[in-house]
């Protein structure tokens, strides 16, 4: 599996860890609804097929990205840097990608 | 010559004479043989016993599915277990075995198996070894006994133990078009793409590339086929553009179109070339795929057609055409398709003579009535083989009418003198790769086969694979196949001339004969056609449950031909047409791959190690170092006699008198830095850290989401945005990463920068009653006394020369620091604290020093903040801020969390003074014959040169209220049973007055 990092380029699925469900939400940290808390904690989609996954290239730049992985194919259709302001580099190796 | 070489033909070099050994025999053969066809050209017709029955078997195929000629092949020490005769080319000097005999492959005592054949049927291994559930031996170990020899009995061959001294490799590659396999189909592929300008693999698992055309003895481009493939190999060869990797078995398709391969580099060598591996594991990314893997010729199944001299009908074609060796002299063939014919007529032009080609078919084509004529043969339509007679060799079979509609035999059975019968049950396309890459096959009525599914990923299929069985279909599927692979933009070339030669490619529904007597489906796991059928009659309905129960296609072939006869077989028992049945979807490896290839050069002790600063000092002044995670630690500084108990005793008591210096420079240290870092620091961590004066260090503690404890450790607050965090050793990266998700994921509004800097700086840590003044005399630019560093304060000095930083705070409950320098500089502080520190008795200490001072102190480590345990549980409740959120607050009140049976921490004094064992149990009523009742376990140990005791940390139930108490250690594993008494786990200086000082 090849996961194109919007900064390095694509890259062998080992230099990345799997950091989880990208469609958790976490609640605000004083809320007290215990509900939110515990299916933020143990609730997963578990689809078969299209899944909004958060993976960290931690053998690279370790960012974190956001990425749309098919769980039946591995086929991966979008990767985006999960903070908003590295959605487009200024500078790096992504402008050098043709 | 030998008996069975043709004169003349085939692609071996007569002029080149090999020595090699099969079973203690001496034998020769020439350049280009496998040892399958050296063996079979000296009239060698037995290559092994079969798995369950010890029935004599020998080649049934000449390729890379043959289920019955496995051997071991013998390199010095090391033995070779499981590989198919027709794989191995030989060499001088090959030693090669066969297997599963005893005490010889000519007379074999297990061959007895065979008269109780119905005691080793379908689920024999289920039934027997569940053992009798009643009767006079239920619950005896007699069972157990049992399954020893028939285990012993029932096998493949057996692997050595010794080391391996092979190297292996692996390889990366990146091409636009990898095309597997190089018969007609994936020549033409590879060269058309290579045309385009595309970048060409071509991978082939047989030595010699060219597949069918090295043996169909058929005409391409006005010249023999195995000519033109020459030609063509040649051609490729000079082009830099391709890659040719004969001997590679592409075994693996993966997501990404990621393929794996074995290239088998010299086994086939009496000696590797310098610095050549014996295997090369490639890992190849292709832009797209060719697949032209061909097909593989189906077995009929009748009674007795595992008889050594019953062969593949293709089979014997390639020895006569390839290897110019003729399996048989009288040959009969059985048939239920066309290609059969054309094999009668190319071993009747090698020499052989063709006595009859029995078809199942009532009415075969006026072509191959012709073919049968040109051959010689006797043509037995509407006929079928119902039995075998030999016994290490094929002399003769019976042939009985066959309604092929009805199934049904009739008339008299007619013996035939023969010593060779082949048999061509149809073909099924080589779809292994294409089912690993996604899809199902689909079935195909006409070809009565699995053709491949549409692609998932992206290949192109082309020749046989695809169920197109002829050359000419081949030729044109690969031409067009390599243009879509490259992305086909130019024109091709034009196609090479080919004259079609007739033939349909559709076989008749027929897979099995029924008569008397075992029909095999399975040659390699002995599974036959009643086997399948008891299955049935036992209620195994689905085609996984069947394969599980009979083993069938469970063998080292993964039943390269058993599977589809299996399947009708089952079809036909359950009614059923067979694509309602399904076919298993079909796994990597497509054939044996060694263990070695996968590791590569990754084998050994091959983890990075970690070495502090300081790593060469601890070695050069006597330091046992020990290895923590990657990490190397001193263990003990012992002196010569020394135990490792009396050294760390006689470090820690002198560390408590005078004092004493450890390295600590493996501790986590992240930088975090920027103008949030102390709000993020206060959600990370339990306890507030935005209330911390610039230099000054607070311990903390953090919590997973769930709320249970995750790491703990001192920060040290280094400016108004500066803190320098310490973490435990072991979850520094797990911390790092931890820092870094929340910041990036959770809270990309904080403007903070998390840097792991462990690397960066050398830490020792001083402690003892002397320790100040041991500082006080090496430390120059600032004071160490009270009052400039009190306790958790921080200053910044310098020793020696280098600058160093100095936090006041203790691990082992004495007056200590942490002193910290540059790492580069870490021996020469460290060197100077230590001369610093001999007027004043300071010793060295280690690892096992350390966990015991702790362990005094009743401090928590990984050990008791296993995952599992809460702040509460470790009584670090007082750190639990109530005056903000925290990573872990809205989840560590869960009921669960504060029940008042969970396990706590308690400190343990043994009351017999005996050493205790970490994990041992802790139990209120000792039963040492029935032990139960565990309300705990020990997590950390020590004798303690403090107490004079041996003490223990450990969880139990209740905890502190516990405290006074008397339970006891249940350990059976190690035979240690014993009285403690459950103490508080500040077992030493509780108050705190010596670190406060
Ligand atoms: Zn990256």
């Amino acid at each position: 599996m090849l996961i194109t990092c919007p900064y390095c380029g694509p890259r062998d699925v080992i230099e990345f860890t799997y950091q989880g469900d990208g469609n958790r939400e976490r609640p605000e940290p004083a809320s007290q609804n215990f509900e939110a808390w515990n299916a933020y904690v143990y609730d997963r989609l578990n689809p078969a097929g299209d899944h909004n996954e958060i993976w960290q290239h931690s053998g690279g730049c370790r960012a974190h990205l956001r990425v749309m992985r098919n769980t039946l194919t591995h086929e991966i259709s979008s990767v985006a840097f999960v903070r908003g302001d590295h959605a487009s580099p200024a500078r790096g190796r992504a402008e050098d990608k043709p | 010559m030998s008996p069975r070489r043709t004169d003349t033909g085939g692609r071996i070099d007569r002029l080149k004479t090999i020595r090699f050994t099969f079973d203690g025999v001496a034998y020769t053969g020439h350049g280009g043989d496998t040892l399958a066809s050296a063996l079979l050209a000296n009239g060698v017709t037995l290559f092994g016993r079969s798995f369950k029955y010890h029935r004599p078997r020998g080649l049934l195929s000449a390729g890379v599915e043959e289920p019955n000629a496995l051997v071991t092949v013998l390199k010095g020490e090391v033995r070779e277990p499981n590989i198919p005769a027709t794989m191995i080319e030989i060499h001088d000097g090959l030693v090669a075995v066969s297997q599963n005999r005893f005490p010889s492959l000519a007379w074999d005592v297990n061959a007895v198996n065979q008269l109780g054949g119905k005691i080793l049927s379908a689920g024999f291994y289920y039934k027997t070894f569940m053992g009798p559930v009643i009767g006079p031996l239920k619950g005896t170990r007699f069972w157990m006994f049992c399954e020893h020899f028939i285990r012993r009995a029932a096998g493949l061959g057996s692997a050595g133990s010794a080391k391996d001294p092979a190297r292996y490799e692996r390889m990366n590659a990146f091409c636009d078009v990898l095309v597997v396999g190089s018969g007609p189909a994936g020549l033409m592929a590879a060269k058309t793409a290579a045309d385009q300008g595309a970048r060409v693999v071509l991978a082939d698992l047989e030595p010699r590339l060219g597949g069918s055309a090295n043996w169909s003895g058929e005409t391409i481009d006005g010249a023999p086929a195995a000519d033109w493939v020459r030609r063509t190999v040649a051609q490729l060869e000079a082009r830099d553009n391709v890659r040719l990797l004969p001997r590679t078995t592409v075994w693996g398709y993966y997501d990404s179109n990621t393929l794996a391969a074995l290239e088998r580099v010299s086994d086939h060598k009496a000696q590797p070339a310098k610095g050549e591996p014996r295997h090369r594991y490639w890992a190849i990314r292709a832009g797209s795929v060719v697949l032209a893997t061909g097909a593989f010729e189906r077995p009929l199944v009748f009674p007795g057609n595992d008889r050594p001299g019953v062969m593949l009908a293709h089979a014997a074609q390639r020895y006569a055409n390839e290897f110019g060796v003729l399996p048989g002299q009288r040959v009969v063939l059985f048939t239920n398709n066309d290609s059969a014919y054309r094999s009668a007529l190319a071993l009747k032009q090698a020499g052989a003579a063709i006595v009859a080609i029995v078809d199942v078919r009532p009415q075969p084509s006026a072509e191959m009535s012709a073919l049968a004529g040109e051959a010689g043969a006797e043509l037995l339509s509407g006929h079928a083989v119902v039995a075998t007679e030999g016994g290490k060799a094929l002399s003769g079979l019976k042939v009985q009418r066959f309604d092929m509609v009805a199934g049904g035999l009739s008339g008299d059975a007619r013996s035939i003198h023969t010593d060779c019968l082949l048999i061509s049950g149809g073909w099924s396309p080589t779809i292994h790769l294409a089912s690993q890459a996604g899809a199902k096959a689909e079935w195909n009525a006409g070809r009565q086969a699995f053709l491949p599914p549409k692609p998932t990923q992206k290949w192109i299929g082309a020749g046989a694979f695809t169920g197109s069985f002829s050359t000419l279909e081949a030729i044109a599927e690969g031409s067009a196949s390599g243009l879509a692979a490259a992305g086909g933009t130019g024109t091709p070339a034009a196609l090479p001339a080919f004259e079609a030669v007739p033939g349909d490619p559709d076989p008749a529904p027929v897979f099995e004969i029924r008569a008397k007597g075992k029909s095999f489906v399975d040659f390699q796991h002995d599974v036959t056609a009643e086997d399948v059928r008891l299955a049935h009659r036992e209620g195994f309905v689905s085609v996984e449950h069947l394969k599980r129960y009979t083993t069938l296609g469970m063998a080292t072939d993964q039943g390269k031909s058993s599977n589809i006869p299996g399947l009708a077989i089952m079809a036909e028992a359950l009614g059923k047409p067979i694509p309602d049945v399904g076919t298993t979807r079909f796994r990597p490896p497509f054939a044996p791959v060694s263990i070695g290839s996968l590791a590569a050069e990754r084998f050994g002790d091959l983890k990075p190690e970690r070495l502090t600063p300081m790593h060469d000092w601890h070695l050069a002044n006597g330091a046992t170092m020990y290895s923590a995670g990657l990490w190397y630690r001193p263990m003990i500084y012992g002196l010569s006699g020394e135990t490792v108990e009396q050294a760390y005793v006689r470090e820690a008591k002198a560390t408590r008198e005078s004092a004493g210096i450890v390295d600590v420079s493996t501790l986590g240290k992240i930088a975090v830095q920027g103008p949030d870092a102390a709000a993020f620091l206060d959600r990370v961590y339990t306890n507030m850290f935005s209330t911390l004066a610039v230099g000054k260090a607070r311990y903390g503690l953090m919590l997973r989401e769930d709320g249970f404890a995750f790491d703990d450790g001192t920060t040290w607050r280094l400016g108004e945005q500066d803190f320098l965090m310490t973490t435990t050793t072991a979850n520094a990266g797990k911390v790092m990463q931890h820092l870094e998700y929340f910041l990036d994921v959770i809270w990309p509004d904080l403007k903070v920068h998390v840097t792991s800097v462990t690397d960066e700086w050398a830490g020792a840590a001083i402690g003892g009653p002397k320790a100040r003044q041991i500082l006080a005399a090496c430390v120059t630019g600032t004071h160490v006394d009270n009052a400039t560093l009190p306790f958790m304060g921080i200053v910044h000095g310098e020793i020696s020369g280098v600058p160093v930083m100095i936090c006041r705070l203790s691990f082992s409950g004495e007056m200590a620091f942490e002193v910290y320098c540059g790492a580069g500089h870490g021996t020469h502080v460290w060197e100077a604290l230590v001369e610093a520190g001999k007027p004043f008795g300071l010793v060295t200490y280690g690892l096992e020093a350390l966990g015991t001072m702790r362990i005094e102190k009743g401090h928590v480590t990984g050990a008791e903040i296993d995952g599992r345990t809460t702040a509460r549980d470790l009584h670090l409740d007082w750190m639990l801020s109530k005056k903000k959120p925290f990573i872990g607050s809205a989840m560590m009140d869960r009921e669960g969390l504060v029940a008042a049976e969970r396990l706590e921490l308690v400190g343990l004094i043994a009351l017999d003074n005996r050493p205790l064992n970490g994990g041992a149990h802790i139990v209120e009523e000792v039963d040492e014959a029935n032990p139960h009742g565990s309300i705990g376990h020990i997590t950390a140990c020590c004798y303690s040169p403090a107490l004079g005791r041996h003490i223990a940390l450990a969880l139990v139930k209740g905890g502190k209220a516990r405290h006074g108490t008397r339970a006891h250690v249940s350990d059976p594993l190690r035979n240690r049973f014993g009285p403690v008494e459950i103490v508080s786990n500040h077992f030493y200086d509780p108050e705190g007055t010596r670190m406060h000082g």
